[in-house]
């Protein structure tokens, strides 16, 4: 069942398109998916897209908020599943009948930016006074266009942490102290290494690192498998190590226009990291699908450590018989640790049929009031730094330490998504790469070729 | 997928009446307005956007033959052309095998509807369901069907996940759906065959083996080959199995035309080179089908 969730992506939505592509044999139909004139908006409603069912609660509570301190505006929240969502997006920019404002994701953002279909806040009044300083450290950056203008307002943020089920690493006699002090190297893994091949265990009930260990048959793997990340830049699976022995993306950040795939820091790193699978630490690629993620491996006795977002807090605390603990990521050959900070952020389309209340609501969802609404619920990390301190409390109220996520934030180890034009032709080449890698079938040297191709596309001519 | 129909010959009729030019134009117009709309100005526009930079917002730019160059360049249309023909040459070979073998089963054998119904009860079942219910018949870790390979004492099969099964998975699951339709074809064809030359072998003491090979084969030819022009052209554009399976993966392995094709348009929104691949894939699909129709001498038959 693998993937499903990407297969699912690409269904649907421009499927009358699609489906005309398919049936004849050929060629863009674009006559038949002309622009339409999309539903008349009325003034008095603001549409607005998310992703997240998770997060919804939280922001209907902001939308009913925001209804009271502005009676003639009424927030329309409509919830579509990230293997929908973006092509649903992109189509309604075409046919006109794109949402007032939408959750937007930075490795989304370029290419919209690049169409032109997004509104600079910096010229709409309520949004105009957004300021970086208001949010965490390098969080607002990344929204910037070519052009200097800001076209999202963040609302969120997340770092990568390592999740461990206590039972598992107890009875194996790590400690928990131990975890949260681990170090790693490209050369023999480090500590972080020996911890995985303690963890693992084979269906003899032989340890990883026990002699006569069977690798090709374990039933307890040191650490769960997150696919092969070229899809999302590693950024759960192997940017933590790419960042601590570091490695950056591109020349620079954001709008770079050279990656930096064929850098010997990278490609060890990924030698090393796919090398734990072959080595019977980590779970084979296969064992990835959309109905077996990483919590579901450390649920099920599956994998003792996983490497995850703080947006999965949720779905890890909710798992039964785990006695669940966090910690940091391991520090690399730097010294530090590294995280890629994420972050999710508002944008309002140029053509919002509403965009005068699209940008009073944006600027709301971006205010210390709706940000400590939506950080007392904790599904994520609110972007302001007093949302923030409400998430984090109300993790302590449930008996979670959450500071292996904000660590980052204060010790300032994190980097942020690579934002570039191209992404989605970037992601396109990587998917495939990363994959081979991980299975086996191409070295990570491979990735110098790959670079090139990657690079390649910035040399096209506009 | 315009199959050309033999144009049947009128009898010469000496006065014809003045206005039925004008009745006849009436009755073909719907069909030609949604031909000219739906399949003309599609492909005319699609080969003029193959020579332009397009991302569906913005204006077109024309950039002459960048997208062409770009395509004999580009490794993945290659591998992609690669795993398509793949598919084809799995997907027709076992299926033609397969169908003219149940055609011949129910033109000698039975004569029951309801069996004939049976074979195409498959085809009844959109694209889309069937992969994916054998997508979970055949889950490595959940699916019925690896339960049955290792109560059977065989190690489990990635179907979809392993390189080198995906594509012959994919095509075999859609030999499943096509092949009664397919059977269903040839067995008209079947019936197009006197009765009288099979009573004629059976005089001369031919096995049912010799009369399949000497009498049905060679008499089926027109049929057969109408019947391979038209699944070729279909098998080519294999899309909707794939992508709610295995979406291209693993590694590009089943990244076919159509799939690469949208993948460029709609998710990378890269409608020039998107459709220059199309207009490839539509030169190849010509070539191929005047080829065939030329070397199965389609148009003639042998029955006297």
């Amino acid at each position: 069942m693998s993937t499903a969730s990407r297969r699912t992506r690409r269904r649907m939505s421009a499927m009358a398109c699609a489906a005309s592509f398919a049936a004849l044999a050929l060629v863009v139909p674009a006559a038949g998916c002309a622009p339409q004139a999309g539903p008349g908006g009325d003034k008095k409603t603001v549409s607005y897209w998310m992703w997240d069912s998770a997060q919804q609660p939280s922001y209907e509570a902001c939308a009913r908020e925001f209804h009271k301190k502005n009676p003639g505006l009424r927030v329309k929240i409509t919830q579509i599943g990230w293997d929908y969502y973006w092509t649903k997006l992109t189509s309604s920019f075409i046919a006109g009948t794109q949402p007032d404002a939408f959750t937007n994701h930075v490795a989304k953002f370029p290419q919209y930016e690049r169409i032109g279909v997004l509104s600079p806040l910096d010229e709409l009044g309520p949004t105009r006074g957004i300021k970086a300083s208001d949010y965490a450290p390098g969080l607002a950056k990344p929204w910037m266009g070519r052009d200097g203008h800001r076209y999202g307002a963040p609302k969120d943020w997340d770092t990568v942490g390592v999740f461990y089920n206590k039972k598992i690493t107890r009875a194996a006699g790590v400690s928990d102290g131990e975890l949260r002090d681990l170090e790693w190297n490209p050369k023999d893994g480090g500590s972080f290494e020996k911890v995985l091949a303690r963890l693992t265990v084979d269906a003899n009930g032989k340890r990883g690192d026990e002699p006569g260990f069977d690798k090709d048959n374990v039933e307890r793997y040191g650490l769960a498998t997150g696919d092969a990340g070229g899809e999302n830049h590693g950024q759960t699976q192997w940017s933590a190590f790419t960042g601590s022995n570091g490695w950056s993306y591109t020349d620079k950040n954001p709008w770079g226009e050279r990656y930096n795939y064929d850098q010997k820091r990278f490609q060890e790193t990924i030698d090393w990291y796919f090398g734990l699978a072959e080595k019977g630490y980590m779970a084979p690629l296969e064992d990835y699908s959309d109905t077996n993620y990483p919590e579901v491996q450390l649920g099920s006795g599956k994998a003792a450590l996983a490497t995850e977002g703080s947006w999965k807090l949720g779905a890890f605390a909710g798992l039964k018989g785990v006695d669940l603990g966090i910690a940091p990521t391991p520090k690399g050959p730097t010294g530090k640790r590294a995280s890629m900070m994420g972050g999710l952020a508002d944008s309002i389309p140029k053509d919002a049929k509403n965009k005068k209340g699209a940008a009073k609501w944006v600027a709301f969802l971006a205010s210390d009031e709706c940000q400590n609404i939506v950080g007392k619920d904790a599904t994520v990390f609110p972007a302001t730094p007093e949302g923030t301190k409400k998430a984090v409390a109300t993790h302590r109220e449930n008996g979670l330490d959450v500071t292996p996520f904000t660590r980052h934030i204060e010790e300032g180890t994190t980097f942020s998504f690579p934002v570039t034009d191209y992404s989605a032709d970037v992601t396109a080449i990587m998917i495939p790469t990363m994959e081979e890698i991980y299975a086996g079938d191409s070295p990570a040297s491979s990735l110098t070729e790959t670079n090139k191709q990657v690079n390649f596309l910035f040399q096209q001519r506009d | 997928m315009a199959v050309t129909k033999p144009t049947t010959a009128h009898p010469p009729s000496g006065s014809r009446a003045p206005g039925d030019t004008r009745t006849a134009l009436l009755f073909i117009a719907p069909a030609m307005l949604g031909y000219l709309v739906f399949l003309v100005w599609p492909t005319l526009r699609g080969v003029y956007l193959s020579f332009t930079s397009f991302d569906l917002l913005s204006a077109e730019r024309w950039v002459g033959l960048d997208n062409y160059r770009r395509l004999v360049n580009d490794p993945v249309f290659w591998d992609s052309l690669g795993a398509t023909l793949h598919y084809v040459v799995v997907n027709i070979g076992v299926q033609t095998v397969v169908a003219l073998l149940i055609a011949v089963l129910m033109h000698r054998l039975t004569r029951s509807t309801a069996l004939r119904g049976i074979v195409l009860a498959p085809y009844l079942v959109s694209n889309v369901v069937a992969g994916i219910v054998w997508l979970w018949i055949l889950d490595t870790q959940l699916g019925v069907g690896n339960e049955v390979i290792e109560l059977l004492g065989f190690d489990r099969i990635a179907f979809f996940g392993d390189a080198s099964w995906a594509i012959p998975t994919i095509a075999l699951v859609n030999v499943w759906r096509h092949v009664g339709y397919t059977a269903l074809l040839i067995f008209a064809g079947l019936q197009s065959i006197p009765p009288t030359v099979y009573e004629a072998g059976r005089v001369d003491g031919a096995s049912e083996w010799r009369m399949f090979r000497s009498i049905t084969l060679p008499l089926l030819r027109p049929v057969l080959s109408l019947v391979l022009i038209i699944t070729v052209v279909g098998s080519f554009q294999v899309f909707d199995t794939v992508s709610v399976t295995t979406d291209g993966k693993p590694a590009n392995a089943t990244n076919v035309l159509q799939l690469y094709i949208y993948d460029l348009a709609f998710d990378r929104l890269q409608f020039g080179y998107a459709s220059a691949i199309s207009v490839a894939l539509m030169l190849v699909l010509t070539v191929i089908t005047v080829v065939q129709y030329r070397l199965m001498r389609a148009g003639r038959s042998d029955l006297g």
